[in-house]
């Protein structure tokens, strides 16, 4: 079991979950737990060939089966608003047109839902569901990325933007790789792998009247997510409620609204009752879309002492027939070195799959696996200490916008990373560190991920009791949002996070983003404190006016709060109550709303998020196996809001990255062009026992120039660079250098 | 799921008819890979016929062999004072497999009859010989990283199955030569472990040699000398919770350094728990040393072939033979 260690001290304790009892006591309550007297249940039946359409449905047998409401396919789908009408014959979607589900008799992927069940009961649901029968007219399928790689392009969406991040890049000499003084080119490989949160996704839908939908919905984004099935169903937008008040874990899957929760809207507008529609685990692996499999090449020069001189980047991403999805793959290694000349080439490869999505450290967590891993290949053959190599080559500004970075401390974390880990135990050679018959290997590798700060709003609403409600409409997959803005409203009101409240999850709360890109401590964070501030200022105001206040002659920065008590200064016996304020101006209430957003900092600063990792793993000789002993990681990611969600958020992005690195692989029989590892039985996620210490630090200073809080995001960069630690740590304990994740038994033995 | 009928006799003789004279009736014990199935939808049985509060949980010391009733819980037979004392082996392959959840739950007999876990036996979609005879086996052309490396004749019939048998309790069984008790409706009969199951052949729909209607009553382990130098050794993707790349269960009766018998048998490279009789018969007699461990392991991977994605199973098994030797002999 993991167990992280806090050093340096914690400068103040954290905060518990605020919803931690909810959770452990099954008092939250999640998106399939809404009890409704008359709920009704779908379920999906779903393609079995990649590619073709269905010739036919015989839905009489389910429709005569026991408890059945309704079985929906592209027949007779009561039909989305916003899809334009069906051509006859169908025509296959243009590239860029989202998956649009019963909408005609074209099948782009295996697991495409082509009918669907709703009956009283899910048991009779689900036995309908087998009753249906559905032929199909194959057409000749293409999903293995390896055996079409040559038909990989520049996406069309790039060709068209001008100034996409995606275009070819080079910057300085092109001559500058033939003529370096070390070379190393290699090509790195990742395979699909799945977000598989241990909730699944599901979802009720309500339709409250003709033009009023509520869906009780996983996903994490509730205001993206009415804004689009508002767009879907020709809604007003206040006319859509979603709620997500608790998410069972998601690292992306619920970034986008999918065919399903589309699904269970029609199937409830068909039936008139609710319906609740839950993913089984196989139709997870097809559903909320992967993160894709992804090859890469690098080319590297440097001289003889370690100085690198030109790199390229080229990878090539899947996608589906019918969306790009694009990822930041070649663009950390843009910035990420202080390398002048350097070029990227990004393409993708349209295959019979469905479209892949953001998954945990998205683009960076695949680009920095290859890039990492490259750095060590090239550490060895320079003989030189990986940290080594890393330090000489270090950024001091961001070469790629030629701008400073808003804050950096990536050699303070490397330091610590070292430090703590006994990084200068390693012996450099390969294969020279043995324990107990086990090879011993140390890796290291660095991280970044890139600032993200979005416009969010959030208010803050004093009560007449002292007790105080944050709202906005952000979200919780995970990471302890609402205990992390609690936090936040207590320093800045100087009250107790027992009296606060923080709601979320629920769109018809106030404007923010939805929980993606670590952007929601540097964004809602700042909202909140915005808003808190405008709050307490508010009551200071009202609170100086009332008759020989004595806050009336108090200097505001000299004004302390401590338990909802105001002293016009530290020394200050007397004080004032908020409540006071409240009483005296007669009001239930006070509140604010405030809106935060980026400024003009954005084109004068680079900001991202540093950090590193160092890995210790045992490998048999006997049998492969590779086992992670033992991993450091510390990240520079400006102010830490709450150190023990903080340190939940690091070990997490480290158990991902050991997923991804030792065992996390969708295979796919491409005869079929259908996944044989749908489960968990096959598509293995760490257990417990996988799982060593985890020693986690961050650097904890604020970054003065982001935002007003001076925290940035954790999430992503908690896993980018931790599949190329593991893969370093196995080459220096093996001396086998593996350049196709998963490194499994059958790729060491 | 298929709705089915649910029933709960109250003896063993009333439970062997209601399966003997229904084919859609199966029984249910822990039911930890049964209601897997039927959600799945390869097993829809239109009768549940419920075992669990029937009198077969006993662990019993007889004359010469203990005997372990079929509804003895997995975690029972891990943690019992007497299985660890006489046969550890059992112990060990049953700590290897599963989780604590499951084995809480799972039987002994339900742990002998649980059904491969090949992916194209799983997915309807697919084609499976186990599943659907005839229909073709998914696995022989498509991935097959978990797939047999014994058993399979040198051009495998597309009417045959390579799958492999999952259970660790089952290996070691081999290994200590169980027999298998089993009651029918014309009676008892006693199956040897290297009996019970069989290889795919023309039938990979059926596992085991037992009839329909046959219950499993109880296991039943000679006392041996298989105490002291005994190793179940799993090679896995994970360090638990995952079924085996390759298992090799060893027992060793060793005195003055000189191997007297010798009991091997491997899990995850067969269609049954695989018995390493030449092996054995190499190391009997033998001194203890890590170079005749060696040549068992490639006597034992005589006439082992691969597939396209299983070859690394022939360079793990005999690694893996010599390191459960080698860790039941005490040899490090």
């Amino acid at each position: 079991m993991a167990n992280a260690h806090l050093r340096p001290a914690e400068p103040e304790p954290s905060l518990n979950r605020v919803d931690g009892r909810l959770k452990v006591t099954g008092a939250a309550t999640y998106s399939a737990e809404y009890p409704f007297d008359n709920l009704a249940h779908a379920v999906l039946i779903t393609s079995t060939i990649a590619k073709g359409r269905i010739a036919n449905i015989n839905a009489k047998p389910a429709e005569a089966a026991p408890g059945v409401l309704a079985v929906i396919s592209h027949k007779n789908t009561p039909g989305v608003p916003a899809y334009p009408p069906v051509k006859q014959p169908a025509e296959r979607a243009p590239i860029g047109t989202a998956f649009r589900v019963f909408y005609d008799e074209l099948i782009y992927f295996s697991g495409q839902p082509v009918a669907m069940v709703v009956a009283q009961t899910l048991e009779q649901a689900q036995h309908a569901a087998s009753l249906v029968e559905i032929d199909y007219q194959t057409e000749t399928h293409q999903t293995d990325f390896v055996a079409n790689r040559s038909t990989a392009a520049i996406a069309v969406n790039v060709q068209r933007n001008k100034t996409s991040p995606f275009q070819d890049y080079d910057r300085g000499d092109p001559d500058a790789l033939p003529s370096a003084e070390v070379k190393l080119e290699a090509t790195y490989t990742i395979p699909t792998q799945h977000h598989q949160p241990l909730e699944p996704h599901a979802i009720i839908a309500v339709w409250e009247a003709d033009d009023k939908l509520t869906v009780y919905d996983k996903n994490q984004g509730v205001k993206s997510a009415q804004g689009n099935l508002a767009q879907a169903f020709k809604l007003p937008r206040e006319q859509v409620k979603v709620n997500a008040q608790f998410i069972g874990g998601a690292f992306g899957s619920g970034i986008r609204v999918w065919p399903h929760t589309v699904a269970a809207v029609l199937a409830a507008k068909q039936v008139k009752r609710p319906v609740k529609l839950v993913l089984g685990r196989e139709l997870m692996f097809t559903s909320v879309g992967y993160r894709p499999f992804t090859v890469q090449k690098i080319a590297m020069g440097a001289t003889k002492t370690g100085i690198l001189t030109a790199i390229t980047h080229e990878g090539t991403g899947q996608t589906s027939a019918y969306e790009e999805h694009l990822e930041r793959t070649i663009l950390a290694t843009r910035a990420m070195y202080a390398c002048l000349n350097v070029s990227t080439r990004y393409r993708l490869l349209n295959l019979d799959v469905n479209t892949p999505t953001w998954m945990r450290g998205p683009g960076d967590a695949t680009g920095m696996f290859a890039l990492e891993s490259a750095l060590d290949e090239l550490a060895f053959a320079l003989q030189l200490d990986p940290l080594e190599l890393r330090l000489r080559n270090h950024a001091d500004a961001d070469p790629e916008r030629n701008l400073p970075w808003s804050a950096k401390s990536l050699k303070e974390c490397y330091r610590i990373g070292a430090e703590e880990f006994g990084w200068k135990n390693r012996k450099p050679e390969p294969r020279s560190m043995q324990a107990d018959g086990l090879l011993v290997g140390y890796g290291m590798a660095s991280s970044l991920y890139g600032f993200h700060r979005h416009p969010s709003k959030a208010k803050a609403v004093m009560q007449a009791d002292g007790s105080v409600v944050i709202q906005s409409a952000t979200m919780d997959i995970g990471p302890g949002t609402g205990t992390a803005m609690t936090q936040i409203a207590a320093r800045i009101l100087g009250v107790s996070p027992k009296k606060i409240r923080f709601d979320l999850g629920d769109s018809s709360l106030p404007d923010a983003p939805g929980q993606n890109g670590s952007a929601t401590i540097p964004s809602v964070g700042s909202a909140v404190h915005d808003a808190c501030k405008a709050l307490k200022n508010k009551l200071l105001i009202l609170g100086a006016s009332m008759p020989g206040s004595i806050l009336s002659s108090a200097w505001p920065d000299e004004i302390v709060i401590k338990n909802g008590r105001i002293y016009p200064n530290a020394e200050s016996r007397s004080s004032v109550l908020y409540t006071d304020i409240l009483k005296y101006h007669k009001l239930p209430q006070v509140e604010m709303t405030e809106e935060s957003k980026s400024g003009p900092e954005r084109d004068q600063y680079s900001m991202y998020s540093f950090g590193c990792h160092f890995v210790e793993v045992h490998v048999s000789p006997v049998t492969g196996e590779v086992r992670v002993k033992r991993v450091v990681t510390c990240a520079d990611v400006g102010k830490i809001i709450n150190y023990k969600t903080a340190r939940s958020q690091s070990i997490g992005g480290v158990v991902g990255g050991i997923g991804m690195a030792l065992m996390e692989e969708s295979v796919m029989d491409h005869r079929y062009g259908r996944y044989v590892t749908s489960d968990f039985a096959s598509y293995h996620i760490p257990v417990h026992a996988d799982i060593p210490q985890i020693e986690v630090f961050f650097v904890d200073q604020p970054d003065v120039h982001v935002n007003p809080i001076g925290a940035k995001g954790l999430g992503e960069i908690a896993i980018v660079g931790v599949a190329a630690a593991v893969a370093n740590a196995v080459f220096h304990a093996t001396g086998k250098r593996v350049r196709e994740l998963p490194i499994t038994v059958d790729k060491l033995v | 799921m298929k709705a089915f009928e649910y029933v709960r006799p109250s003896t063993i003789r009333e439970a062997i008819e209601l399966v003997a004279t229904n084919p859609k009736a199966q029984f249910i014990a822990g039911g930890t890979n049964l209601i897997d199935l039927m959600k799945h939808g390869i097993a829809a049985p239109e009768k549940l016929v419920d075992i669990n509060h029937l009198p077969l949980k006993k662990i019993e010391k007889r004359d010469d062999f203990l005997r372990i009733g079929a509804l003895v819980l997995n975690s029972e037979v891990a943690s019992h004072k007497r299985v660890l004392a006489s046969h550890p082996l059992l112990a060990q392959a049953l700590n290897a497999g599963a989780s604590g959840q499951l084995r809480n739950m799972a039987t002994v007999g339900g742990n002998l009859l649980q059904r491969t876990r090949c992916p194209y036996f799983y997915d309807r979609a697919f084609p499976c010989n186990k599943r659907i005879p005839g229909s073709g086996c998914g696995a022989l052309g498509g991935i097959n990283r978990m797939h047999a490396i014994f058993g399979v004749p040198e051009k495998p019939d597309p009417k045959s199955c390579i799958a492999v048998h999952p259970s660790d309790l089952s290996v070691a069984l081999s290994a200590l030569e169980a027999t298998v008790l089993v009651q029918g409706h014309r009676g008892e009969r006693q199956i040897p472990m290297a009996d019970f199951y069989r290889l795919p052949n023309n039938r990979p729909e059926q596992d085991t040699t037992l009839s329909n209607g046959e219950l499993i009553t109880a296991v039943e382990i000679p006392d041996a000398v298989f105490q002291k130098h005994v190793h179940y050794l799993k090679v896995r993707d994970r360090a638990s919770y995952a079924f085996a790349l390759v298992s090799v269960a060893a027992a060793l009766d060793i005195d003055q350094n000189r191997i007297k018998t010798a009991r091997l048998s491997m899990g995850g490279v067969a269609h049954k728990p695989w018995r390493l009789f030449d092996a054995e018969k190499m190391l009997t007699g033998q001194a203890v040393s890590e170079t005749v461990f060696r040549q068992a392991a490639e006597a034992a991977m005589q006439g082992a072939r691969a597939f396209e994605h299983n070859a690394y199973k022939l360079r793990v098994a005999p690694n893996a033979i010599v390191q459960a030797l080698k860790l039941a002999a005490g040899l490090s």
